[in-house]
């Protein structure tokens, strides 16, 4: 035997290096190769970046752990095809810091439940589940009322987004404070440049108390324009480039 | 001791480390000056208590004129250590029960105005103090007795040990009082915030220092098998917690940042750390406490030194692409979860190495098992690893992960590995340790061991196949 285990046994930097080289290897090859190629991600008409309410309501979400509870992940089986719509595409998380597929549903998956009930329903659902769901054992969240944004930290929030990737324009970030006020009301004085700057948001006052902008409005929007975004109309899931 | 002048009054140890506390001292003086953000405040000055208790502690010791005899191992640790893995254990658990409850009885801690103890608060506060707390004191405690004792040589740093062993608890707690006030990355198992990944970093490479640094003291020729795994645990655990845990904070004075990975490679780089914090973490450390404490209690050399150099490796080459099968079906590209599930099934066989050269290590000393409970003890953690890890490579076969996937049965197979396994072969440690540090001939009462070792393993079976039943159940009325 040329080579002899004792050479490692002996010298401890030897069998540290020994280590490192040899648990680098299945992550090189799992986790380099989804960074340049092209394939990972699928290209899809209709995706946009948070608006600064949807963002501050995403934070909720990761701030209350819902992930521990509800995936955002729909697998292209038929019961989830049925029950949730259209299996998830990796384009709908990409702008997602961190991602929140979760790994277990104790309630139900969430990745498609933009649109799917009304605002009333969620602010019923979120303040006492078991009004709406008897069956559920989700906890109440209607503390969310009384937390009041300030906007205090958006422009930040939105400016390190930037950073780690997100195609934030430099005249979203300027209006990030005025457009947390203005997702929430209709006759606002710049809806049009919101408008412009998010298409397709959803502009109403969502927790039904117009007095207050709260975490309650924030998480709300963020619920009710999941999955929402990719326009199924022109994706062919079939097509070459898809296909992974 | 050569060197006991130079000892008298303060070592390059506690100089080091004096000024090391001092400048974090002021550091966190000045967040808790600066920071507009009221949960950064709370964990500034906690921080800045923490810090200042440090170098009051550090003066202490220095105006006590006490130095370290070189020819004696450091029991001080292991005793501290062996409390902090009693405490957080009987902590951990009892969360667990009360989220359990709430699942059970969803109107308990029921407090619409406050978020702190509702369940997606309280479920990291179970596992960090399960994984991290108890898991992580278990293996710091045992690899600081076991790197003595094999090496014949005093835990090199002089103080720092003690500054790996109070810092990994303030990471504890400032981790534990982050996830109920909201502060949380939401990433499973790796939840804590950039500031306390930070802090975690500098304690972890100290405590890789110390190791090394032991190591380097040796006395014996080879390094004996137990410190390749602790060796392998520290050094692994270090690079996934760091990539894992790259982030961009949104102010240096605020608690909150971005992660620097998006959507699928975020999924990926989570689950190869999520996956191997269970193979480096609750696997290689803990093999670590079996090769050293099983031989030992059996009075018994290892069974195969030959199969414990197949194990060792091939386990930590293997182990690291498991990670995809966490991500079948998903928006991760095919290609990669067919890797990490080929990979995961080829697991079965070094996890079963392990446990076979575990197991055959008691051959000749079978008889322990009727005589003594804390043997049985060990014994039966070590089946549950073989039980664990091969549930294990079934559930990862994408056909069996899409019944199994989201549902309790993922939360079954946890807990017979960190219940079966984990803490079993934790408890037969603290069993054997407590007597031999506190230089008694026995322990306080071996029929508690019984009683300790019956309800427990009565406990697991009915925790496992009961979500057996409940996850295959969900499973096959999701499809129904």
């Amino acid at each position: 035997m040329a080579f002899k285990h004792e050479v490692l046994e002996k010298n401890s930097l030897l069998l540290t290096l020994g280590i490192l080289i040899v648990v680098s290897i299945g992550g090189l090859v799992e986790i380099a190769p989804l960074f340049y190629l092209s394939s990972t991600i699928e290209k899809v008409e209709g995706m946009r970046p948070y608006t600064p309410l949807e963002l501050t309501g995403r934070n909720v979400y990761v701030r209350e752990g819902c992930y521990l509870c509800h995936s955002q992940m729909i697998r292209p089986l038929r019961d989830e095809a049925e029950r949730y719509g259209h299996y998830s595409l990796a384009a709908e998380s990409m702008y997602d810091h961190p991602f929140q597929w979760g790994s277990k549903r104790t309630g139900p998956d969430l990745a498609r439940v933009g649109a799917k009930y009304s605002d009333a329903w969620h602010l019923a659902h979120l303040n006492d589940p078991r009004a709406v769901v008897p069956e559920s054992v989700m906890p109440p969240y209607k503390f969310l009322n009384d937390n009041i944004l300030d906007g205090r930290t958006i422009m930040a929030e939105l400016k390190t987004n930037r950073i780690v990737g997100v195609p934030y324009s430099d005249a979203q970030i300027e209006a990030a404070k005025a457009d947390l006020a203005t997702q929430v009301d209709e006759y606002a004085d710049d809806y049009d440049g919101f408008m412009a700057r998010y298409p397709g948001a959803n502009v109403r006052d969502f927790d039904g108390n117009p007095e207050h902008l709260t975490e309650m409005d924030a998480l709300i929007a963020y619920l009710q324009m999941l999955g929402t975004l990719v326009d199924f109309s022109t994706y062919e899931a079939d097509a070459e480039e898809n296909l992974r | 001791m050569s060197n006991s002048t130079a000892r008298k009054g303060m070592g390059l140890d506690v100089l080091t480390l004096g000024v090391f506390l001092s400048i974090l001292a002021l550091v966190s003086l000045f967040l808790t000056a600066k920071t507009h953000d009221p949960l950064m405040k709370v964990h500034a000055v906690i921080l800045l208590g923490a810090f200042v208790l440090g170098i009051a502690a550090l003066f202490m010791r220095a105006a006590s004129g006490l130095s370290f005899d070189q020819s004696k191992y450091e029991e001080g640790i292991i005793k501290a250590g062996i409390v902090a893995t009693t405490f957080w254990g009987i902590v951990g658990f009892l969360v667990g029960v009360i989220i359990a409850s709430q699942l059970a009885f969803p109107n308990l801690l029921y407090f619409e105005n406050i978020g702190w103890l509702n369940f997606g608060r309280l479920r990291p506060v179970h596992t960090s103090a399960v994984i991290f707390a108890f898991g992580g004191n278990a293996l710091m405690v045992t690899s600081f007795y076991v790197v003595q004792r094999t090496n014949h040589a005093r835990l090199a740093g002089g103080v720092w040990p003690w500054f790996v062993f109070w810092g990994y608890q303030l990471f504890i707690v400032l981790a534990a009082t982050g996830y109920v006030s909201g502060v949380t990355q939401s990433k499973e198992y790796a939840e804590p915030e950039w500031y306390i990944d930070l802090w975690l970093t500098i304690v972890w490479v100290s405590y890789l220092l110390v190791f090394l640094g032991t190591l380097w003291k040796r006395k014996i020729k080879h390094i004996y098998v137990a410190n390749w795994f602790y060796l392998s645990f520290i050094v692994t655990v270090a690079m996934l917690h760091i990539i894992n845990n790259i982030s961009i904070p949104i102010g240096l004075t605020e608690h909150k940042s971005y992660s620097l990975f998006s959507g699928v490679q975020d999924a990926m780089t989570q689950w190869w750390y999520g996956h191997n914090a269970v193979g480096f973490f609750l696997t290689a450390g803990f093999l670590g406490i079996m090769y050293y404490f099983v031989p030992k209690r059996a009075e018994r050399p290892v069974y195969s030194y030959r199969l414990s150099i197949v194990h060792f490796w091939s386990l930590i080459f293997i182990y690291i692409w498991a990670g995809p099968h966490h991500l079948h079906y998903t928006a991760l590209p095919m290609w990669a979860q067919t890797l990490g599930m080929t990979f995961s099934i080829i697991l079965w066989m070094p996890s079963w190495g392990g446990m076979i050269n575990g197991l055959m290590t008691l051959s000749g000393a079978w008889d322990k098992l009727r005589t003594d409970p804390v043997m049985r003890m060990l014994v039966v953690s070590v089946a549950f690893y073989g039980m664990s890890t091969f549930e294990g490579p079934v559930m990862s076969i994408r056909a069996v992960n899409s019944l199994s996937h989201y549902t309790d049965w993922t939360i079954g197979h946890v807990h017979s590995g960190a219940l079966g396994w984990v803490a079993y072969v934790s408890f037969g440690a603290l069993y054997c340790m407590v007597p031999w540090v506190w230089k008694r001939a026995r322990l306080y009462s071996n029929d508690l061991v019984e009683w300790h070792f019956w309800i427990s393993t009565i406990g697991i079976v009915f925790y496992i196949t009961s979500r057996w039943v409940s996850g295959i159940k969900q499973g096959l009325m999701w499809r129904a």
